[in-house]
């Protein structure tokens, strides 16, 4: 792989930019691999990145359906934070989070970290109280986090109306590092390194089974024919139901569409991520001036990445109220993805029923933030069987009671 | 949007007049029961990408709950059903046959 750099560039410029190669390559699949890994979207890709850059298990191959980071990675609305109440989750949004500070130097890729800060406002007196806790059990979880007051909120995101009649802003969590990244970028950058480590990515080919002997895992039945493997990395988000039953075994978890959309371009006006979950909607302004919008998952079961219109129209209504300079915005995108979510809203990174099977899910509707992180723990428990950042999650939780309940931390899906 | 027709009332509400109850037909299990019966009732669904049961309430109508046959794929409605049943009755089950004819009840 040639390095991308400022001197890449003059030299490519020099000659007609007609040496660049490509980023990652396209081969055609071997007959078995050490490690299979389903789902060639960021958690995926990591998961393959970090297995053979941690653990030196590097004759892996990543199996996508569709094309690689075309699911989820390519659907979010790009916020990265830690500021997380339960420990288990504070600790692998924290690990992701500082390697997205370093991800595009260990990548040689652009992935366009941004740490403009992360606000999450408290409009209610439960929420005050809600956020001033969070921030007491970021200090003792060593997450730099502080609860601002109203004048500190109008100071760092000037557009903000303090005062609305239903939602007034009575203060909000501030995480200073977090922020935003290009999401596609990080796909790219994990595919490409992972590449270059002679990892095979093999897109466009769907798992249709997975074959199994005695309770073991042996490989996976692919549109491109079997696949031999010793360990399967099922890492599908919104399918992983689909993935688990073929494996023989059920996920409490249920499929929901998230919708997220972007407004028109115009010129610089928010240089933070707002989120506001009483009313359900949250905001940040592209590099290309759009408004990122996102807001809450539809209720009912579905897997057609399309959602309700009235729910984009409650997300806009009540972000209208907080942001009034968005009020004539027109919609330029609108987009659903397939979120996965569990019953604590927490993600499930496992072992499973079936051996040398191991399952990464349940991300819900905050997976991206995680990829790093999420990657660095799977890595870890496929390699060596266990990860202290992954124990908490594992899918024996639920029988057993011990759940990581974010959803009421957060009193909204997060 | 979804158009469910109640069975109650009769009107066919459009899903902002609607809340979804999750999947339908569980049989419960309580003190007693196994861990894995226990885990299996509260936690486990099979989460189909095809024919989904499942309960709805019509919370701004009649305000009773119901029950709707629906593809999670497709959003095609092929019935809804009153809840006094522990499983899909006879017509529920034609028409989705006569619509995916390798559907088999799971």
């Amino acid at each position: 792989m040639r390095r991308y750099s400022a001197f890449a560039i003059a030299r490519e410029a020099a000659r007609h930019h007609q040496g660049w190669e490509r980023a990652w390559k396209s081969p055609a699949p071997k007959k078995s691999y050490d490690a299979i890994i389903v789902g060639a979207g960021g958690h995926g890709l990591a998961t393959a990145y970090y297995l053979g850059r941690n653990h030196g298990i590097r004759n892996v191959a990543v199996i996508e359906k569709g094309w690689l980071g075309g699911g989820n990675t390519g659907r979010n609305t790009t916020i990265i934070r830690s500021n997380y109440l339960q420990d288990p989750s504070a600790a692998i949004f924290e690990k992701a989070r500082s390697l997205y500070e370093t991800l595009s130097q260990d990548l040689n890729y652009n992935i366009m970290f941004s740490p403009r800060g992360v606000m999450m406002l408290a409009q209610t007196e439960h929420e005050l109280r809600g956020w001033q806790r969070t921030a007491h059990a970021n200090k003792l979880q060593g997450i730099e986090t502080e609860f601002i007051g109203p004048k500190k909120v109008k100071e760092l995101c000037p557009i903000i109306n303090l005062d609305g009649p239903r939602y007034p802003v009575l203060g909000a969590l501030w995480q200073a590092r977090g922020g935003t990244a290009r999401h596609d970028a990080v796909a790219w950058g994990y595919a490409r390194a992972c590449s270059d480590m002679g990892m095979d990515i093999i897109q466009q080919t769907e798992v249709t089974g997975v074959r199994r002997d005695g309770g073991k895992v042996i490989g996976v039945e692919t549109t491109k024919g079997f696949i031999g493997c010793t360990k399967l990395g099922i890492v599908v988000a919104g399918h992983s139901g689909v993935l688990a039953e073929m494996a023989g075994f059920r996920l409490p978890i249920e499929s929901v569409a998230l919708q997220a959309l972007v407004s028109e371009p115009i010129k610089p006006c928010m240089d933070v991520v707002v989120m506001a979950n009483t009313v359900h909607g949250y905001m940040s302004q592209s590099d290309k001036g759009e408004m990122v919008i996102g807001g809450g998952a539809d209720g009912y079961n579905n897997y057609t990445q399309r959602g309700s219109f009235h729910h984009v129209e409650e997300t806009v209504r009540a972000l209208v109220e907080t942001f009034p300079i968005i009020s004539r915005l027109k919609m330029l995108r609108w987009w659903g993805g397939i979120v996965d979510m569990t019953g604590d809203r927490s993600p499930i990174l496992s072992t499973t029923p079936v051996e040398n099977c191991f399952i990464n899910c349940g991300w819900g509707t905050g997976g991206f933030k995680a990829i790093p992180g999420s990657g660095w723990a799977m890595a870890e428990l496929m390699a060596k069987g266990h990860s202290p950042l992954a124990e908490e999650f594992s899918l024996t939780r639920f029988r057993e009671g011990r759940f990581i309940d974010e959803s009421v931390a957060a009193g909204v899906a997060h | 949007m979804l158009l469910l027709e109640c069975p109650y009332c009769g009107v066919k509400a459009d899903e902002t007049e609607l809340t979804p109850g999750g999947e339908a037909h569980l049989k419960r299990f309580g003190p007693g029961s196994t861990d894995e019966a226990f885990e299996e009732y509260l936690f486990l669904r099979p989460n189909p990408k095809g024919v989904h049961f499942e309960r709805w309430r019509h919370a701004h109508g009649c305000g009773k709950w119901f029950l709707a046959a629906r593809d999670t794929a497709t959003l095609e409605v092929f019935g809804t059903y009153t809840a006094q049943t522990t499983e899909p009755p006879e017509h529920i089950i034609d028409a989705i046959r006569a619509k995916r004819p390798d559907w088999s009840q799971a």
